[in-house]
């Protein structure tokens, strides 16, 4: 067996450093290692969006990145998304238009959302549609989602 | 996942030591998007992944008045999030928005798709329009050759024994120019192509007629297609219908597609036609400067 590493990183703006075999993906250390299981395993072959991370800025499918990759950088996930005393702005949408039913898909469009408000704070339906291709849902048919990324913006903005 | 040993060269003389040490058990990683799947899956079984992503070879991505040198390992967003390359390199930045979705294109290359060499690779076409030259590092040294000649079968390209891609190098583009990728699916986005099309157009200096111009299929035959033909058919006549017309019957011809889920031999040919005009219109359109219709996801 490959011997694992040690690998330093920053996840939610706190110092964490973990091992990991080179075989392990960024998505099964999160929850098997460091027990961060709000980061859900959809498809694990980069179609579903699910695991949808932000590592160093930039949304990604942490079932396509191998642990050892995330030595030195920065990572959010869904555990840290809400303030302390509350919800973020995208949670209490996604709330409030009922964006969600069986919620496995959540976590993933909650963070792809963050990443796309963060670099267009007022996007047009066809923007958010396209920003979120890249996460499935089964459940809710697609338009309360995007309703949701809406009342968001709106309130990121105001 | 198997089990593999992960190293993370900061140099190219490095990475290709570590290739050439084990060629035969050894595959690069950039992105990761294909390569970490296909080890899943177990299409590929390396013994050692060496992380390309470290070397400041292959994340060059610089543009200058020679052309542009876009590193292998650079990821999709950065080329299409700089607006001079998606400026000047229009179906390169094309291809970059619609492969995959936005967490895929945080982290795939073009060189990535190049050397993934998918007869659907939504890239490659656009680097053969553009005139793209590949350039390979390996044990035996530096080599080049053109991006229409990288790709000799599905999955299948020139990289000998230890080689890997260090950068795609692209002409200057010409004072009136222009480019254009489509792909034809049946969804808005998240597919892989039935047929794509990649044009690069000169115009003269009226904008009226065609100086030269180059054209690249995706989907339709064993390899990302250049068709000669099709930019033969353009070159020295006037931007008119009956040319146009020429340029798709030539694409048309040559696509030598196969049957499947996605499309039938028929509708592939039929669709080589139609999107070949489509794409030499957009690459005038946007040679001139004019506004065209034309979205992502379209």
């Amino acid at each position: 067996m490959a011997k694992q590493r040690i690998v330093s990183t920053s996840i939610n703006g706190n110092p964490v450093e973990f091992l990991a075999a080179p075989r392990q993906t960024l998505l099964e250390v999160l929850r098997d290692n460091l027990d961060l299981i709000g980061t859900k395993e959809g498809c694990s072959n980069g179609n579903c969006g699910a695991c949808t991370v932000i590592f160093n800025g930039r949304p990604v499918d942490s079932c396509l990145v191998l642990a050892v990759e995330a030595e030195g950088g920065e990572l959010e996930t869904i555990e840290g998304v809400a303030p302390t005393d509350g919800l973020h702005v995208i949670q209490d949408a996604f709330l409030g238009q009922a964006a969600l039913q069986c919620g496995i898909c959540t976590p993933g469009f909650i963070m792809s959302t963050k990443a796309l408000l963060e670099e267009n704070a007022s996007p047009s339906e066809d923007e958010i549609r396209f920003h979120l291709a890249g996460n499935l849902c089964r459940c809710t048919g697609y338009d309360k989602i995007v309703r949701a990324v809406q009342q968001a913006a709106e309130g990121v903005t105001n | 996942m198997r089990d593999f040993e992960y190293e993370a060269p900061m140099s190219l003389d490095d990475a290709v030591a570590l290739l050439s040490g084990n060629p035969a058990a050894a595959k690069p990683l950039a992105g990761g998007t294909d390569l970490i799947d296909h080890i899943r899956t177990r299409r590929l079984e390396p013994d050692l992944v060496v992380d390309v992503k470290k070397i400041p070879d292959l994340n060059v991505l610089e543009f200058g008045d020679d052309g542009l040198r876009l590193g292998a390992a650079v990821p999709c967003y950065r080329i299409y999030g700089d607006p001079q390359v998606a400026a000047a390199y229009s179906a390169l930045a094309d291809s970059c928005r619609i492969i995959g979705g936005t967490q895929i294109q945080s982290r795939a290359s073009v060189g990535g798709n190049l050397c993934n060499s998918g007869p659907a690779a939504d890239s490659t076409p656009s680097l053969i329009a553009l005139g793209a030259r590949v350039v390979i590092a390996g044990p035996g040294g530096r080599r080049e050759v053109a991006a229409e000649d990288f790709c000799t079968g599905p999955g299948q390209n020139v990289l000998e024994s230890g080689e890997l891609v260090v950068e795609i190098v692209f002409p200057a583009r010409p004072a009136v120019g222009g480019s254009h990728y489509r792909r034809f699916i049946p969804r808005n986005e998240m597919d892989i192509a039935v047929v794509g099309v990649g044009a690069a157009v000169e115009l003269d200096e009226s904008g009226q007629s065609f100086v030269s111009a180059r054209i690249a299929l995706a989907a339709v035959a064993p390899t990302p297609l250049y068709v000669e033909a099709a930019g033969a058919a353009l070159s020295g006549q006037p931007v008119s219908d009956e040319a146009i017309a020429a340029a798709a019957d030539a694409a048309r011809e040559a696509a030598t597609p196969i049957d499947d889920m996605r499309g039938t031999v028929e509708f592939r040919k039929h669709i080589s036609g139609v999107l070949t005009d489509r794409v030499i219109r957009e690459a005038v359109a946007r040679a001139r400067g004019e506004e065209t219709g034309y979205r992502i996801g379209q």
